[in-house]
Order: structure tokens, then C-alpha cells, then sequence
């Protein structure tokens, strides 16, 4: 029994087979991802038909593109000549001429390098603050950038944007003075108009004095002169740097006992949620023409960037509300426990968790922000997608183009947004401490 | 507490002062004082307004607006160009932004009165007009009956096609779209039978298809639509500062005075109106607060009125728009301007 049985008992293990046809390789991907039941091989054919329609549609217009030409008409010229009459084909030429003005806008061509330097300078302001493995001293050119790029961007003297820092200066001076002193209560306020009233009353004549002893300064640009490119910078980066601490200020308005804060900040931001952008812009723009008096010439950029920055803190703070409430009521209860005042438990403590789950949001947020600056066109600003476009268009070399503009600014536009949104992403992976 | 009522009410003073500021102050002396003309402009329409690729602003309406510095100042380069849209371009004005507007903007009763506007002339005598293709065969707006028309929302344009299809008891369907460009493409792309708009947008319009001889501009023009610049109401001095450049331009074509022999006809001409224009003899150029040769500087900013239309739109141009009602009086047109006297 023994023996005979044991001729069907294996001694040595079988090789492993080539799995079947169907289950390996391309042909196991395309079962599983695209034809895994009948409804998603419809939706994979409908799919594969869709893409290959816009490809057939307009692949063969993007392969005739025209580079070097002087007009519109020059440019069907060439293609007519190139590929024969009656074709249609992407005349990519008046990117060619006028990109400086999608880029610069009216910005005098020979200052072209200040607005450069200025971007090189944003990058390299902004590094520390996106990794935090440079060096951490660099995080103080990031304090001072702003003064530095206004001072690159517009030109003029020096002191005033020195003059601004020096604000901030006093704004520190007078908490470290008044504290000792009158408590945390009375040094916040303090804190705030100090540098207020320095502001209001004492830069202007002090940066003039100065101006006359040691004068320094760029040629000024005037903000008419700004547009395209430079212009939704300016606005978009303004508006993402100011609007963010602003906004988690709001946020903490809000969440706060005192009946006052708490009230203003919940009144605020109700009010700029509630109305659209394009009104804000339009009050900035004109309504406040009315109020202010003749012959004062209260910057346009400035006042977009104002209303910018008010409206995005205000979903600033609520994603960021969204965040707090996220936070286990034992965080901050550990905070009290441990005996750290409110200012000290939101900086250790609540805030790097808040933030850390509201970064989707305030990203989007930020997105947003950067896309909506196209909306100044509306206040006669010269946005890159409409505004310079149809100045562009309004030449009489280029009037009849119509997609290529569109899809230049569309395609810088993505880029960033995208850089965005790949960060984002980044510093989730980067901060994830959970088990998940 | 009461710091805080008395802050709010000095800056309520100041505003109130501000605003009786702004009705007070003589906008030709602002100008002067600036020592530049803020001048809104199209943001850009073909021929009338738009910047050059180095940013140089250039057109019909912004001829004007040089002539006007350089009647001021004695020179045109003295301008601030401020784009302006159609939905601000009223309210630029009057909050002060701009002194004066030309941007292809129709003269009409309520405008210059519910608006408070002041419209000081019409510098281009235009009229709506449609745009069909010739494979529609159609030849006069008459047929138009059941089309559908592409009209861009919110203009003038789209109210008197409502009146004229009325009129003639027709029915048409509207396609509303935002900007003359996205009205080319969707006539081109074939959303919409007829195109309408002002006809000389039309035809710079056609002249920038890639085959505008497969399309053809209807004869009939259905409305009036008289173009000029605009300022503040209750500013009469700017606003004869205004008017009367713009009839010097005109006189100047009137007595052939062009940019090339101004300043011969400035030292030897005999006829005393055209003395009297270029400040030889008289000084109406202090009547209105400028110098005796205020005119002289107009015109030498662009040429004269005809000089100015054919560099900008006339025939010669891509544009090609013939003289038509903007021609001189005595050449049947409508320009006709008061004697300077």
C-alpha cells in the first residue's frame, strides 16, 4: 500500500507555470482597468472615441504652427504656402511679438531687469518658507522681501519702504517696552498702534528727510504701467502672503471668547463671503473715487490688492476654522495643562496641527486667488488673459486671432496653479504623522 | 470714546470738503497743475484705441486726446491713457479718474442728461449695420426675417435691433455674446447668420477674416450712432476747452492746414479766420485759458481732422472706412464747425 501509493506523491515541487494570457501583463491592466465589466468598456470605447475626436481636431491645426511673422495675415500667408490653401493652422508668431507685454504689460522695456531681479529675488524669499530644509536665517530676507520687491517693482526712494519696515520695528520695540510693564494685554494693542500712527504720521517726513540726506532711488513705474503677467504676480503673491496670517487671525477672532473680536471677526467675514469679488473690486475702484478728495491718488494696484487680501482671508479663516474644530478638545486642554499662555498654546501647539489639516483648503483657496486676479480687467487694469489680449487684438495686425492667446495664458496659468497643487500635495505626504 | 467721535467726525468734515472740493475746482486748472491730461480710451478697438507692440497707445480717439495736451501743454506726449470699460467708463468720469472720455461712446439723451455727462461733439458719425455671408443671399437687411443674430449684450446696438426688427415686423433670434471677438468667432464658427454691430466695425471686422470676400456688409444702417467725447457735466470752461480743439481739427482740414505746412501758413497766411486759428493774429486761446497758439500745438499733435482718419481708419488703412457723413460740409458730409471768431 505503501508503495503504491507513494509513485503519486511528488518528491520535488513543480516549476511555476506562465501565468494564462488573461491574467498577465498589458492584457491582466486593460481587463482589469478598462473592460472590467460591460458598462466600463462602454465608457473606455466612449472615452478612447472622445479623446481621439479632439486629437484628429486639433492636432493637425497645433502641427501648422507659425512662429516668425508679422501680422495676421502674413501668417495665413505662410501657411497657405507651407501646406496649401484652404488649411487652418495656430499662428503662435504673435506670442512671439508680444510676449513682452503679456509679461510686463507697459512696464518701461528698459526696467524689463527690475521686475526679474524682483521674481528671482520672490523665489528665493520663498524657498525657506516651502522647505524646511534650507537654512533657517534665510527666513529673515523672507521678512524683509516685501519691502524689497515694492522697492524693485515701483522704484523711487528707498527710505519709504525702509521707512514701512521700520513700522514693524516699533511695532516689536513697543511689545518688548510696554509688557514688562502694563502686561500682554495692553503690549498687543500697543503692538498694533504703534506702528499705526508711525505709519500715518511720522514715515512720509521721515523718509523725505532722509531722501534729502542721502537720497537713493530707483526710477519710479507707475501702476498704470503694470500689467500682464506682472500685474497677476503681484496681485496673486501679495494676496497669498498677506491674506494667509490675516486670515488665521480672523479664524482666531472667531473662535475667541471676547465679545467684540469675536463679533467683528464673524461680522467681517459674513460680509466679504457674502459678496462677490467683482463688487469689492468695483467699490475699490470707483465708489471710493467719490469719498476720497480731488487730486488724491490713491494707487489702483494697492486698493485691488487690498480688497484681494480681505477677500481671500476671509475663506482663509473659515478653512482654517475647519482645521480648530478638527482638533480634539484634549489638545487644547493639554496646552492649559501645561501652563502656556493663549498666544504661546496656539503657536505650539494648535495652530501646526490646524494648519497641518487645512492645508487642502488653503491651497484651493490660494488657487483661487491667483485665478481671480484675471478679474481686474473689470476695474480697466490690464489682466494677461482679457486685458492685454485685447489690446492685442485691437492692433491691426492681430485683430482676427482669437485661440492662441487664450491657450498661451491658459498654459502659464497651469503651470503654477499646478506647481500649486503639487506642493500641497508634497507637504501632506511630508507632514503625515498618523498610522493611516 | 469721545476721541473716537471726534476722529469720526473730522473725517466725515474732511470727506464732505473733499466732495464740494470736487465740484469746485476747475478741471482745466487740475489738468495744468497735474501737468498731464488722464485721457480713458477704449481698451482696445481697432483703429480708434490700442497699444502698439512697445506699448505706444495709437488711433482716432487717441489723436484727439493728444491734440487736446498738446493744446494744453503744447505737448501731445503729456497723456495718461486709461483704459476703460463699457461698464465703468461713465463713472471714471465722474468720480474724477479721467478728464475727458473718448471711448467710441454713442451720444444720447440720456447719457448726457440722466447721466449727467457732457457730450462736447461727434467726432465720428457712425451707424449700425449687418454682416451676413454671401452664401446666405441676402442682400438687404429686409430678408433678414427668422435670422439668427450674433449682438453683443448691453449696448445700444442690441436695443435698436430690437426697434428695427419691430418696425418691420420681422422676427429674429438673438446669439448674445460679450466681446466683438467672441462675435467673430461665433459668426465664423456659423452660431449666428447675421453679425451686427457698428459698421465700422464691422468692416475692420471683415477686413480681418482670412476671406473677406466670402462675406458681405448689408447696405441699410439702422440706427444713429454719433460718437464723442465726453466730460463732467457743470465744468463748461473744460468742456469748451474740449469742443473747440476738436473744431480746430476740423477748421484746420476746412482751410487745408495739415501738418506739413502749418507753420508757412502760421507766418504767411492771408486768410484772417485761419490767422485767427493759429493765434497769427486775435488770442482766442486766452478766451478759454490756453495760450495764443493752442491750436497750432493741436494740430501739429496729429495732422488735421482728415489727416488724423486716414492715418487711423481711412481707406489707405487694413480698416478702409471711407469718408462717408464724416466728411467736410462742403464735400457732403456732416463735419461742420462755427467760425472762430
Amino acid at each position: 500500500m505503501n508503495t503504491s501509493t507513494s509513485t503519486f506523491v511528488r518528491t520535488e515541487m513543480l516549476p511555476e507555470q506562465a501565468p494564462p494570457l488573461t491574467e498577465a501583463g498589458a492584457v491582466k491592466w486593460v481587463r482589469e482597468n478598462l473592460f472590467s465589466s460591460i458598462l466600463n468598456g462602454i465608457l473606455t470605447v466612449l472615452g478612447i472615441v472622445v479623446v481621439a475626436y479632439l486629437v484628429i481636431g486639433i492636432a493637425p491645426w497645433l502641427s501648422r504652427s507659425v512662429w516668425n511673422a508679422g501680422s495676421l495675415s502674413e501668417c495665413r500667408q505662410i501657411i497657405a504656402d507651407r501646406w496649401g490653401e484652404g488649411v487652418t493652422g495656430a499662428c503662435w508668431a504673435v506670442i512671439r511679438e508680444r510676449w513682452p507685454q503679456y509679461l510686463f504689460g507697459f512696464y518701461p522695456s528698459h526696467l524689463y531687469w527690475r521686475p526679474v531681479l524682483a521674481f528671482v529675488l520672490l523665489c528665493v524669499a520663498v524657498a525657506p518658507v516651502l522647505f524646511d530644509r534650507l537654512p533657517r536665517k534665510m527666513l529673515w530676507f523672507s521678512l524683509i522681501y516685501p519691502a524689497v520687491g515694492f522697492w524693485l517693482l515701483w522704484g523711487g526712494s528707498v527710505w519709504v519702504p525702509v521707512m514701512a519696515v521700520a513700522g514693524f520695528a516699533i511695532g516689536y520695540a513697543a511689545v518688548k517696552v510696554v509688557q514688562p510693564v502694563a502686561g500682554t494685554i495692553l503690549a498687543t494693542i500697543a503692538a498694533v498702534l504703534a506702528p499705526v500712527l508711525w505709519w500715518l504720521f511720522l514715515a512720509g517726513p521721515a523718509a523725505d528727510a532722509l531722501q534729502s540726506i542721502l537720497p537713493i532711488a530707483l526710477q519710479g513705474v507707475r501702476s498704470r504701467e503694470f500689467g500682464g503677467f506682472i500685474l497677476a504676480f503681484t496681485i496673486g503673491f501679495t494676496g497669498i502672503a498677506f491674506s494667509l496670517p490675516l486670515g488665521v487671525m480672523l479664524a482666531l477672532g472667531r473662535q475667541s471668547d471676547m465679545f467684540i473680536v469675536n463679533k467683528l471677526s464673524v461680522g467681517f467675514i459674513e460680509f466679504i463671503r457674502g459678496v462677490p469679488l467683482i463688487t469689492l473690486l468695483f467699490t475699490a475702484s470707483l465708489l471710493l473715487n467719490y469719498f476720497l478728495p480731488p487730486g488724491t491718488d490713491f494707487d489702483i494696484i494697492l486698493r485691488v490688492i487690498i480688497m484681494v487680501v480681505l477677500f481671500a482671508a476671509a475663506y482663509i479663516a473659515e478653512v482654517v476654522r475647519g482645521g480648530l474644530a478638527a482638533l480634539p478638545r484634549g489638545q487644547y486642554e493639554a496646552a492649559d495643562a501645561l501652563g502656556l499662555d493663549y498666544w504661546k498654546a496656539q503657536r505650539l501647539i494648535i495652530m501646526p496641527q490646524a494648519l497641518k489639516i487645512s492645508i487642502p483648503g488653503i491651497v484651493s483657496t490660494f488657487i483661487g486667488l491667483f485665478k481671480d486676479t484675471t478679474l481686474v480687467v473689470f476695474v480697466g487694469l490690464l489682466d494677461p488673459l482679457k486685458g492685454i489680449t485685447d489690446a492685442v487684438r485691437a492692433s491691426t495686425d492681430w485683430k482676427g486671432i482669437y485661440w492662441e492667446p487664450y491657450i498661451f495664458v491658459g498654459a502659464i496659468f497651469f503651470l503654477f496653479c499646478f506647481g500649486m497643487s503639487r506642493y500641497s500635495m508634497y507637504l501632506e505626504s511630508k507632514l503625515k504623522t498618523d498610522h493611516r | 470714546m469721545k476721541q473716537s467721535v471726534f476722529l469720526g467726525t473730522l473725517a466725515a468734515t474732511t470727506l464732505l470738503a473733499g466732495a464740494a472740493l470736487a465740484q469746485g475746482t476747475s478741471t482745466l486748472q487740475t489738468v495744468k497743475d497735474r501737468g498731464e491730461l488722464n485721457c480713458g480710451v477704449n481698451t482696445g478697438l481697432v483703429g480708434f484705441a490700442a497699444p502698439d507692440a512697445s506699448g505706444n497707445w495709437q488711433g482716432f480717439d487717441v489723436a484727439l486726446c493728444k491734440a487736446v495736451a498738446g493744446a494744453i501743454f503744447g505737448d501731445a506726449s503729456k497723456v495718461v491713457y486709461i483704459p476703460t470699460t463699457s461698464s465703468d467708463r461713465f463713472e471714471q468720469l465722474t468720480s474724477g479718474r479721467i478728464d475727458m472720455l473718448i471711448r467710441n461712446t454713442t451720444w444720447t439723451f440720456s447719457r448726457d442728461t440722466d447721466l449727467k455727462m457732457d457730450f462736447v461733439g461727434v467726432n465720428y458719425y457712425d451707424g449700425q449695420g449687418f454682416m451676413v455671408r454671401n452664401d446666405l443671399g441676402v442682400s438687404s437687411a429686409k430678408e433678414l426675417n427668422g435670422a439668427t443674430i450674433c449682438i453683443q449684450t448691453g449696448t445700444t446696438t442690441e436695443l435698436n435691433l430690437a426697434d428695427y426688427f419691430k418696425a418691420n415686423n420681422m422676427t429674429y433670434t438673438a446669439v448674445p455674446i460679450e466681446t466683438n471677438a467672441e462675435g467673430e468667432q461665433q459668426y465664423l464658427a456659423g452660431a449666428c447668420d447675421a453679425y451686427t454691430t457698428d459698421a465700422s466695425g464691422l468692416a475692420a471686422t471683415r477686413a480681418a477674416f482670412a476671406d473677406p470676400e466670402n462675406h458681405v456688409i448689408l447696405p441699410e444702417i439702422i440706427s444713429k450712432e454719433p460718437l464723442g467725447p465726453a466730460v463732467r457735466h457743470g465744468d463748461s470752461e473744460w468742456g469748451d476747452v474740449v469742443r473747440w480743439t476738436m473744431n480746430a481739427l476740423v477748421a484746420a482740414e476746412e482751410f487745408g492746414i495739415t501738418s506739413a505746412n502749418i507753420d508757412e501758413l502760421a507766418t504767411s497766411s492771408q486768410n484772417p479766420e485761419v490767422q485767427r486759428l493759429l493765434g497769427t493774429s486775435d488770442n482766442l486761446g486766452g478766451m478759454i485759458g490756453l495760450e495764443a497758439n493752442w491750436a497750432l500745438n493741436a494740430i501739429k499733435a496729429g495732422g488735421n481732422y482728415g489727416e488724423i482718419f486716414a492715418a487711423t481708419i481711412g481707406e489707405s488703412t487694413p480698416i478702409g472706412l471711407a469718408r462717408g457723413l464724416n466728411a467736410q460740409w462742403t464735400q457732403g458730409g456732416l463735419l461742420y464747425t462755427p467760425p472762430f471768431r
